[in-house]
């Protein structure tokens, strides 16, 4: 089921005189094919979750449409709209055991609908096999871990054999470890059954980890929409670059004069078809290649080995933040004697952005002094 | 460890004391008063030790006039006051404007002097020479006849008094039950309309279950209250409840000591134990009833 969205938009009404109206989604258009895992990605507050909660019809829009497929549910209850939802807390009922609560959206059907209780048992066990959890029928939530109530949701929100499935931070309540098995499994189940998936996340190691594409939000506004790896190449704007990818891209100023990129008095990338002019630079901590005669002057500050990565940690005048992080690898080591590191840039990990506007300038035949 | 735990008695020996003058030794001295029969205050003395005066209680007219109004009293207001509780908690939890001004006009009677509500429930009820009381102008245009709800039949009184303790406990009872209501969370209610579930079925299978605990709490207290009923009952009929017809188990244990027919420490105590007897019985199977309806 493709799930289109045109227009969107949600303003909650101004809470008492002195605060403003809010709009937390802001003319949101974009299509999610048949069968894909999307992310939505963004800071807490950009309009992620009410975007879900729209979707699933929990919150109404003020304009805009909703499609699934060529329905248009915009004004359909939640329940009409044939969507399974897993919520942040599971939201699973503690006085229920996991076939009860796996059974319970089950046992609303009514008239034509309504199912034999043997066929109801038959869906229940199908669901929980899908998340590995048969064994754990009888169980109260509250004698799972959290990785078990988050499959128990999962099933619960499977077994209606929804069009969509919608996961609100699906992985914010697991510690670490967990968080990388469970996104597998979501990924797996979701292959599996080829249900269209949205999920909300903060967290940009899990959309670029698990979902075919991803959809960058910030304050309502959709920034970017593509597959991970693309977003992470070629992102629209500077908060695009700075919201993926860990650690962050290392963000200089800098200005383009004749064809060359100068940061402060270095030169360190030629290149074509930009105006002079005061830019940003965005630099990816993969793009550092330190050489002795490299263009690029840092002050050297610490080195951190990391298992196969090196970090090299220095700082620069013109750089926005207090440490610019290098990643290299350990065969090229470098001598940590001297006070100064001197870099060479990788032209495909140095992004341009316009120094007020923030948005991306693109350029051509990048070249490596 | 020792040391610690020397200390730990230390800190507990004030209270450890006060209860143990003024809660436990009353406690034992109850007991032993209940199977002493004929005990004297001035003289300190008793005739025999033995089972006489729970006989001679058990064989009171007015003990067992008292039992009888109690437990009616136990039956008809505790599931009626926690089910009307449950109702308006629930409406007010649903409405959001002037749920603040409900709230407080039904929190009113709990801040209100038991004797000043009986007042105004006389002035309701009463009939005098001059009035018959405000419910039976009510009654009198719909077409009935006046009932003297003070002073008539047994079943009005019992009536008045039963509406008399209903709406004292009430606001608490409201209070608890919104409290609970609020707590419960707003996913689970999300995840319920999601499925589809009609209002019926997440009140009974999500609200109901998850404020149950409050519920069980209110309903063993409610009993534990119930029993004990005794002021309310002198608000409304004045200190003759014998003569009223409608004394109570702890009105009866206060007449045996303190009222005109009084100066029967014996009989009060063996009352009293059979008041704690039967509290502690109710109590029991309550605990034993919620234990297995509630999920936790």
């Amino acid at each position: 089921m493709k799930v289109v969205l045109e227009h969107l938009t949600k303003q909650f009404p101004a809470r008492g005189r002195k605060s403003a109206e809010v709009t937390a989604v802001n003319d949101l258009t974009f299509e999610i094919p048949d069968g894909k895992l999307v992310g939505l990605l963004g800071p807490s507050g950009c309009g992620k979750s009410t975007t879900l909660f729209m979707i699933c019809g929990l919150q109404t829009p003020t304009a805009g449409k909703i499609y699934f497929g060529e329905d248009d549910v915009t004004n359909l209850p939640p329940e009409n709209r044939g969507v399974g939802v897993v919520f942040q807390n599971y939201a699973l009922y503690p006085h229920l055991t996991v076939r009860e609560n796996i059974l319970f959206p089950l046992q609303n059907f009514k008239g034509k609908d309504k199912l034999s209780k043997a066929e109801m048992d038959r869906r229940a066990q199908e669901a929980a096999r899908l998340v590995q959890i048969e064994d754990l029928m009888e169980r109260k939530p509250n004698e799972l871990s959290g990785g078990q109530q988050q499959r128990v949701a999962i099933a619960r929100a499977m077994v209606k054999m929804p069009r969509v499935l919608l996961l609100d931070e699906p992985l914010s309540n697991l510690d670490a470890r967990l968080r990388l098995q469970t996104r597998e499994e979501i990924r797996r189940i979701q292959k599996q059954t080829g249900i269209t998936t949205i999920f909300v996340t903060h967290d940009q190691d899990e959309a670029m980890s698990i979902s075919d594409e991803i959809v960058v939000m910030k304050l309502g506004v959709a920034q970017q929409i593509g597959r991970p790896q693309e977003i992470y190449d070629d992102p629209v704007n500077l908060f695009v670059a700075k919201f993926l990818g860990t650690p962050p891209i290392n963000t200089f100023r800098g200005r383009v004069t004749g064809g060359r990129l100068y940061i402060g008095e270095d030169a360190v990338l030629t290149l074509d078809g930009v105006a002079d002019q005061e830019v940003s630079v965005g630099i990816r901590p993969e793009g550092f290649v330190p050489r002795q005669d490299g263009p690029l002057h840092c002050h050297l500050s610490g080195v951190e080995v990391m298992g196969r990565d090196v970090s090299i940690l220095s700082t620069n005048p013109q750089s926005d933040n207090p440490t610019v992080r290098a990643i290299i690898n350990t065969e090229s080591r470098v001598g940590t004697a001297s006070e100064t590191v001197r870099f060479a840039l990788k032209p495909a990990k140095v992004l341009l952005f316009h120094r007020e506007t923030e948005e991306r300038i693109p350029f051509q035949n990048g070249q490596a002094l | 460890m020792e040391k610690n735990n020397r200390k730990a008695w230390l800190y507990l020996l004030p209270a450890i004391l006060f209860l143990a003058a003024f809660m436990v030794y009353p406690l034992i001295d109850v007991f032993i008063y209940s199977v002493e029969e004929g005990y004297n205050f001035a003289s300190q003395t008793y005739f025999d030790v033995g089972l006489y005066n729970f006989s001679y209680v058990l064989h009171d007219p007015y003990f067992l006039q008292a039992l009888k109004n109690t437990l009616l009293m136990v039956i008809i207001t505790v599931p009626i006051s926690t089910g009307l509780a449950l109702l308006i908690s629930v409406g007010l939890s649903s409405i959001t404007a002037l749920r603040k001004l409900y709230q407080t006009i039904y929190f009113l009677p709990y801040v209100t002097n038991t004797l000043a509500v009986g007042l105004v429930f006389m002035v309701l009820f009463q009939k005098t020479a001059y009035t018959d009381g405000l419910v039976n102008l009510l009654i009198n245009w719909f077409g009935g006849e006046s009932v003297d709800f003070i002073d008539g039949p047994y079943w009005a009184k019992m009536l008045v008094l039963c509406i008399y303790i209903i709406w004292v406990v009430l606001p608490f009872k409201i209070l608890l039950l919104t409290s609970a209501l609020s707590s419960v969370d707003e996913s689970y209610y999300n995840a319920a309309r999601v499925d589809g579930t009609s209002s019926f079925r997440t009140f009974y299978k999500i609200t109901l279950p998850m404020i149950s605990p409050t519920i069980f709490y209110l309903i063993i207290t409610g009993f534990i209250g119930a029993f004990k009923e005794y002021s309310d009952a002198v608000a409304l009929f004045g200190t003759d409840l014998n003569a009223a017809e409608m004394n109570t188990i702890v009105g009866y244990v206060y007449d045996m000591l303190y009222g005109d027919s009084g100066g029967y420490p014996s009989y009060a105590s063996a009352a009293a134990v059979i008041l704690f007897a039967v509290v502690l019985t109710i109590t029991c199977i309550n605990l034993l009833i919620s234990r297995k309806h509630t999920y936790y």
